[in-house]
């Protein structure tokens, strides 16, 4: 992320983003950083990246963003996705990040199983885990 | 008697068996004979944000094929997860390509054509009127600060909104005409962490903490739900310190009104007319 940056076209044609894009059907080049997503985002003072800046990372090619904990935080609420001024769905793109994870068989959520949960929890909990 | 075919979902069996208890009286006392869609299964509770993730369609769609073999055009649905999820599943099959290849893969099923349509409780309410629905009101809730807690799926994505996503007015139209008086919060239309309960209550327990006070300042003596989730977080995740706000589903308070369910002690004793039961 730090250090020297170069905006070549090879970058930005990183396949991981074209990944990234077909996974998400959005186009994260569309995002000019006003941040209203990051603003309107309940949940990014819990996130190492905000929505916004993990867009960002996407635009540069950094593969930084793959490790990012912050799709992880994402509740799936689309207040971004309804806000988003350039009509970018900032939810899919943090699907999309979770996906080529789990599809590695990756996954850095911890369950919490020693309480009870109702079905509607469980169930949408262990769909967002599933690749 | 007009007959409507119902959706349930898991919540409404179980713990929020109340809400369809009293949902299911309330339409009957409208005129409304309510048929629970035969052989329904899971929603699917999240709908799946990736484009490649047919599969995820498949149950959703398959409620729809039953509603379709029942000659029904529209399923009601209580639960806003469950609208959610099968509206959009819905939409997604609009498109014909997509359609071709769900009926494809499901082909221990008849292909489903289309054209059934979701509509959740506070639609259908909405499509009866205030005017009749005000007729039907025997038991106003006059004097009740009774606040809407939307929450993200009855409003999010656009598409799929019972109102507008931002400045929804549904919900306290329906509160007016029970009687009550709606309380608007700023917190209404914002997530309240959903299934992040499981792996981080820590942040649902946050947002509730949030949600609660923001409620409680503006005055609000009751919080009115459509959703199953919200409720078990608002109840289960309360922090230390915020406001014991009570929590209702939508279709009680309709029930109350409509005099087909008893006023619970803690809400008849804020009425200004003070009678319960």
């Amino acid at each position: 992320m730090a250090g020297e940056l170069s905006l070549s076209r090879a970058r930005l044609e990183a396949p991981f983003v074209r990944k990234v894009e077909e996974l998400s059907g959005q186009n994260p080049y569309a995002c000019y950083q006003c941040g209203k997503c990051a603003a309107g985002c309940l949940f990014a003072e819990h996130m190492d990246l905000l929505p916004n800046q993990v867009i960002r990372l996407l635009q540069l090619g950094d593969e930084a963003v793959l490790q990012a904990k912050a799709p992880w935080v994402c509740a799936s609420c689309l207040a971004c996705t309804v806000r988003c001024p350039k009509g970018v769905d900032i939810a899919r793109i943090m699907e999309a990040l979770r996906q080529m994870a789990l599809r590695q068989g990756l996954s850095p959520v911890q369950f919490h199983l020693d309480r009870e949960y109702p079905q509607i929890a469980l169930v949408g909990a262990y769909r967002k885990v599933t690749p | 008697m007009e007959r409507i075919l119902y959706f349930p979902g898991c919540a409404l069996k179980d713990q929020a068996r109340g809400y369809e208890e009293a949902s299911l009286a309330a339409l009957a006392k409208l005129g409304y004979e309510v048929k629970e869609l035969p052989r329904w299964n899971c929603c699917g509770t999240v709908y799946s944000l990736a484009q490649d993730e047919l599969m995820r369609h498949v149950g959703p769609v398959r409620n729809l094929i039953r509603a379709q073999e029942e000659g029904a055009d529209e399923i009601l649905t209580l639960c806003s997860m469950c609208y959610n999820t099968l509206r959009r599943s819905a939409r997604f099959v609009e498109d014909p390509e997509s359609l071709r290849r769900i009926n494809a893969f499901m082909d221990d099923e008849p292909d489903y054509r289309g054209g059934v349509e979701v509509v959740h409780l506070v639609q259908f309410l909405e499509e009866i009127g205030v005017e009749k629905l005000a007729r039907a009101v025997v038991r106003p809730l006059h004097g009740l600060r009774l606040a809407a807690y939307y929450g993200c799926t009855l409003l999010r994505p656009k598409e799929v909104a019972v109102d507008h996503p931002d400045r929804p007015e549904i919900l306290e139209r329906l509160v007016s005409t029970l009687g009550a008086e709606p309380v608007l919060f700023p917190e209404r239309v914002e997530c309240c962490g959903a299934y992040l309960t499981v792996p981080r209550p820590d942040i649902v327990r946050e947002r509730v903490g949030e949600i609660l006070r923001s409620a409680g300042l503006a005055g609000a003596q009751a919080l009115l739900t459509a959703c199953p989730l919200c409720k078990f977080n608002l109840e289960e995740r309360r922090p230390l310190g915020a406001p014991r706000i009570p929590v209702f589903y939508v279709g009680e308070a309709l029930a109350w009104a409509l005099g087909v369910r008893e006023i619970p002690a803690e809400i008849g004793k804020l009425l200004s007319t003070g009678v319960t039961g």
